[in-house]
């Protein structure tokens, strides 16, 4: 995988500059059950083509941004600050479309851990 | 040192001389000379032994395509002799030879091992008895493989800098057409880089006069164009539009808009028996070693040609003083070139070919046949006496680029090879490789590819577009003339000995036969079955002949057949320099030169370097029961979150709740997942109405902070973040002397009813402005202090010196582990995992599941609240001494594993041993006993779920 992305802030930077957030899902109603919270933490809709996704610029100025992208060309269409995405008819990243489905602060290192 | 008399266009200087040494023996070169061009003019033939039969293997291509010349350079190994330049005192070692190069006994796999070592022979012939295995593979790993690599780099002396070049158009391949490419789109504005693997621009056509001058004209031009050109260089590979290009001690990582591949042709061998002998040589292979190093390859030649590619190598080669013997043409109505090289009086046999090469260590003859010459010593064969066999089997386009590109490929039956047949938008394909022939042809079809590529970006005006059409209409003429090639037969000569379809991997026509015999009856299956093309030639000399062998053998098509995928990389390369640099950063505290000159033991811990002990880990865990200890805690993750909602933010991100929190109050948090695992912990600070002091584990601060941010970013609360982990210095000052040596660096009321546990005061501290937490992770009355790090050693030595009458004593990591360990206080990552929950981990306290708000993991913990958990963290202690190691197990009374221990220790003070398991929740309870399983040993433990030291927590609240 190999493209370039541009950050909102920082502008067009390799892709390796950033960390994958994954695709933009929306959060289930308040108290699922078992099945409806599992299948929000660990599945995924793996669309082959376009969707849109959280980017973090890692090595750069560590914001949070919205990317639609092509999965299967990796053409990026835009990327716009979750805030500004809205009125740019953008990704709408509303209430419910929640980062982090499934996912978690990267393993720590047992022998790093205070 | 034999040479030819100088001739232009050579590239070794005479006037200056070069000494290397070749297995130990010194071996004189000039400047400019090759490691191979220098052995060569010294009278070597043997340059290695092969992989599996370790035959004698010579100069085959000159061009750093095949396998024959490895060597290793200074010990490293995988170096071509062929284009390794030569360097003063260098030393050059054979490979995959023992003892030497000259008496190999493993020649024996060749002479007598043949019917046992058909593909795959390791799986059939040492497959029993089983027992032996690990001899046969230590023996088999002895004998395989070509030469050893350093154990280790020492000086590491091997560094690559990476370098990003953005560029309009990229163009790989220096020949004619790359550099009219080149020349055409930079001249329209395109900013333009130029890849070529040779010392300097111009491809084959440097080995001919005339071309020369023309080629040395269009480098010109391309350079006067502002084209970027990078000599010496290989093109590994193509990854989505990223091209990363080696060249010596870089590696640029080259982005372009557009991609013109010039990659050219490969001759090709042939497939006839002894074709791998020592003087059987690429015709264009041996014309490089005579044009560029005035290296006279052999006296007398024989050649087997299927085009005029071959024929004019040979012209060339008699100029130089070669005596042509004779000339096999593959084609049965040669065509004028043959005319010419008849004219000189040189035997020209129609419709012939090669069938075999013959002689001990190298060639001595060669019998030529007839195209489709059947069995051994019928009418038709002739022989010849010769020392050098010429061979050139075809051009086969070099498309791997293309391919990995997303470029398509079709048989074309008349010229015998996968011709490009369709390229993806962006990608050109020009020159030869795209099936150019002609010189004029290769050079419209490269100035056509980057008039096209530069027109697409934007640039250009009328005149370039009405050059562009001009450019394709004289193409169009070019390309209607017809291919005047043959296509070999895929083996000539079998039954006469060992016939080579794959040279890095000693495959043999044979070979190939009997894996689709034995059912790998797809290219893809053979490959894998034979690993022909898995050698450094990447396929280079054996895709086409192992294709037609397939073909031929089970009757297909060879479209049907088909090529084997493209993958990179293209060129070999050291693992090194795709590594990069050496690198590894190191985070050091603002305090961590004390520590050094305190002679602390310092190690890694993630990326910081942390004091572990100053020598004596159980003493200092008693000075802080004792008197005093002071802990650089400065790892600690540190963030600042700030704003109106700051107190909801923390709500909604931890399982307990911070929104009614005093200022100047502490609480300890564990954050959870939407999983409802835990994933780090911390305590977090009031610092006043709008502000929180958050703290995380040392090696989850990155990730923290980019968890809050994220889930900022969503919900959008009016919160500030600051990562203030670098900025800040911690030391936790511990011990029941604490109170009475902060209490001599400041104003602040440090009394237990002024200063109460899980207070925070903002105050000065030996005049330095810190917030100064009342916190307990080590059991004892302590006070952690955070201040700017530029104070850091001043703090430290505050502290050190007021404490010095009470008997306080630096401590390191390793107590610290004790003491938190005599409290049951967790450590992220060694007593969880990815599976742990708050239930599991004896913190069910700390989920607040009637909170108003939802938090990360309610919706999970809400129904791990309503079951037990299967495993529970509890403490134990053994009564044997004996410390069990971390990650011990815990077994049932039937002997299985059914949990785990993930922290012990001797504690100084209990005089016990302690530790941290996870058991299945029956056995969780007080007292009961466990059976622990350690490295063999077996001993029984008692289950304690209260702190082992203060349970009641009346030392830490004093």
């Amino acid at each position: 995988m190999s493209f370039l992305l541009t950050c909102p802030n920082c502008g067009v930077r390799e892709v390796t500059d950033f960390g994958f957030g994954g695709e933009i899902s929306a959060r289930p109603a308040p108290h699922p059950s078992f099945r409806e919270l599992n299948t929000y933490n660990y599945f995924r809709r793996n669309t082959a083509g376009v969707q849109r996704e959280w980017w973090f610029h890692r090595s750069g100025c560590r914001a949070w941004f919205i990317a639609e992208r092509n999965t299967s060309t990796h053409e990026v269409l835009f990327t716009a600050l979750p805030g500004e995405a809205e009125g740019a008819g953008g990704p709408g990243a509303g209430p419910d479309a929640g980062p982090g489905a499934g996912s978690e602060p990267t393993g720590a290192d047992p022998g790093a851990a205070i | 040192m034999s040479r030819l008399p100088e001739q232009p266009g050579e590239r070794i200087h005479r006037h200056k001389l070069i000494s290397f040494t070749f297995d130990g023996k010194k071996v004189e070169a000039y400047e400019g000379d090759t490691v191979g061009s220098a052995l060569y003019a010294a009278g070597q033939r043997t340059f290695s032994r092969s992989f599996k039969y370790h035959r004698r293997r010579g100069l085959l291509c000159c061009a750093g395509q095949c396998p024959n010349c490895i060597v290793a350079v200074d010990g490293a190994p995988g170096a071509r002799a062929c284009v390794e330049p030569v360097r003063e005192g260098m030393r050059v070692e054979h490979l995959n030879a023992k003892p030497s190069l000259e008496f190999d006994v493993m020649r024996a796999t060749d002479l007598a091992g043949g019917p046992f070592t058909p593909p795959g022979f390791y799986y059939k012939t040492f497959i029993k008895p089983r027992r032996l295995w690990p001899l046969y593979e230590n023996v088999l790993r002895n004998a395989a493989g070509l030469g050893k690599l350093r154990e280790r780099q020492a000086d590491r002396e091997w560094r690559t800098e990476y370098r990003r070049r953005h560029a309009d158009i990229l163009v790989v391949g220096g020949g004619a057409a790359g550099l009219s490419a080149a020349s055409a789109a930079a001249e329209l504005g395109a900013d333009v880089v130029l890849v070529d693997d040779g010392v300097e621009p111009g491809g084959r056509g440097l080995l001919d006069g005339a071309e020369r001058t023309r080629l040395a004209g269009l480098t010109a031009e391309a350079r006067a164009a502002g084209v970027e050109i990078l000599s010496g260089a290989s093109a590994l590979g193509y990854f989505d539009g990223l091209v990363p290009v080696w060249q010596g001690d870089t590696l640029h990582q080259v982005r372009a808009r557009r991609h013109v591949f010039a990659t050219g042709t490969i001759e090709q061998p042939l497939v006839f028996a002894g074709n791998d002998l020592p003087g059987v040589m690429l015709a264009g292979g041996a014309r490089r070693l005579a044009s560029l190093y005035s290296v006279l390859p052999g006296h007398r030649a024989v050649l087997a040609t299927t085009s005029d590619r071959g024929l004019r190598s040979a012209i060339a080669l008699r100029e130089l003083g070669v005596q042509i013997v004779a000339v096999a043409d593959l084609r049965p109505n040669p065509g004028p070139v043959a005319d010419t090289v008849r004219a000189l009086g040189i035997e020209v046999l129609a419709g012939h070919t090669v069938i075999e090469a013959s002689g001990r260590k190298q060639v001595a003859g060669a019998v030529l046949a007839p195209v489709g010459h059947r069995g051994n010593g019928q009418s038709g064969e002739r022989a010849f006496g010769c020392d050098l066999v010429l061979v050139s089997g075809g051009a086969m386009p070099a498309t791997s680029l293309l391919l990995q590109a997303g470029a398509q490929t079709r048989y074309d039956e008349a010229i015998g090879h996968f011709m490009i047949e369709s390229v993806p938008d962006g990608i050109y394909a020009a020159g030869e490789v795209a099936g150019a022939e002609s010189a004029e042809h290769i050079e419209h079809s490269g100035a056509l590819a980057g008039l096209r590529a530069a027109h697409v970006l934007g640039l250009g005006d009328e005149r370039s577009r009405e050059r562009e059409q001009q450019t394709e209409a004289r193409i169009a003429e070019a390309a209607q003339r017809l291919p005047g090639v043959a296509v070999p037969e895929p083996v000539s000569g079998a039954g006469r000995g060992k016939c080579f379809a794959c040279l890095c991997e000693d495959v043999t026509s044979k070979d190939v036969s009997l894996s689709i015999d034995e059912g790998y009856d797809s290219i893809e299956l053979a490959k894998r079955y034979t690993t022909v093309t898995m050698g450094p030639c990447q396929g280079r000399m054996c895709q086409v002949p192992s294709v037609r062998l397939m073909a031929q053998e089970t009757g297909q098509s060879l479209a049907a057949v088909g090529t084997t995928t493209a993958r990179p990389p293209w060129v070999s390369v050291p693992m090194g320099v795709l590594g990069g640099r050496p690198y590894e950063p190191a985070k050091r505290s603002a305090i961590h030169g004390r520590h050094r000159e305190l002679r602390a033991n310092v190690k890694w811990a993630g990326d910081w370097r942390r004091a572990y002990d100053y020598g004596d880990p159980e003493g200092e865990a008693l000075a802080v029961h004792q008197a005093a200890g002071l802990i650089d805690v400065s790892t600690l993750g540190k963030l600042l979150v700030r704003g109106p909602h700051a107190g909801e933010f923390l709500d909604r991100l931890y399982p307990n709740r911070f929104a009614n929190l005093a200022p100047g109050r502490i609480r300890y948090g564990v954050i959870s997942s939407d999983a409802g695992r835990i994933v780090d912990d911390g305590t977090i600070c009031r610092v006043d109405e709008d502000t929180f002091y958050v703290t995380t584990t040392s090696s989850g601060a990155g990730a923290v902070e980019e968890w809050f941010s994220w889930w900022l970013a969503d919900w959008g609360l009016d919160v500030h973040l600051t990562d203030v982990t670098q900025g800040l210095a911690a030391v936790n000052l511990a011990g029941p002397r604490a109170r009475e040596i902060l209490s001599r660096l400041t104003d602040l009321d440090c009394g237990g009813e002024g200063f109460k546990y899980l207070d925070a005061k903002q105050a000065a501290v030996a005049g330095v402005e810190c917030l100064i937490l009342r916190i307990g992770f080590v059991g004892e009355l302590g006070y952690e202090i955070h201040f700017p790090s530029a104070h850091g050693e001043h703090v430290w030595d505050a502290l050190i010196a007021a404490g010095e009458e009470f008997g306080i004593r630096p401590f390191g990591l390793e107590p610290q582990r004790i003491l938190r360990l005599q409290k049951m206080h967790i450590l992220i990552g060694q007593d969880t995992d990815s599976e742990s929950t708050p239930f599991g981990a004896a913190m069910p306290w700390i989920v607040k599941l009637d909170k108003e708000e939802d938090f990360i993991g309610k919706w999970a913990l809400e129904h791990y609240a309503k079951e037990t958990p299967a495993v529970s963290l509890v403490g134990f202690t053994t009564a044997n001494g004996h410390v069990p190691t971390e990650g011990a197990v815990v077994v049932d009374a039937g002997g299985a594993p059914a949990g785990l221990i993930t922290s012990a220790r001797r504690s100084p003070v209990l005089n016990q041993v302690i530790g941290l398991a996870w058991v299945p929740s029956q056995l969780a309870a007080e007292g009961t006993t466990i059976t622990i399983s350690d490295e063999g040993q077996t001993f029984s433990a008692q289950i304690q779920t209260r702190p082992f030291y203060d349970p009641d927590g009346e030392v830490l609240r004093s």
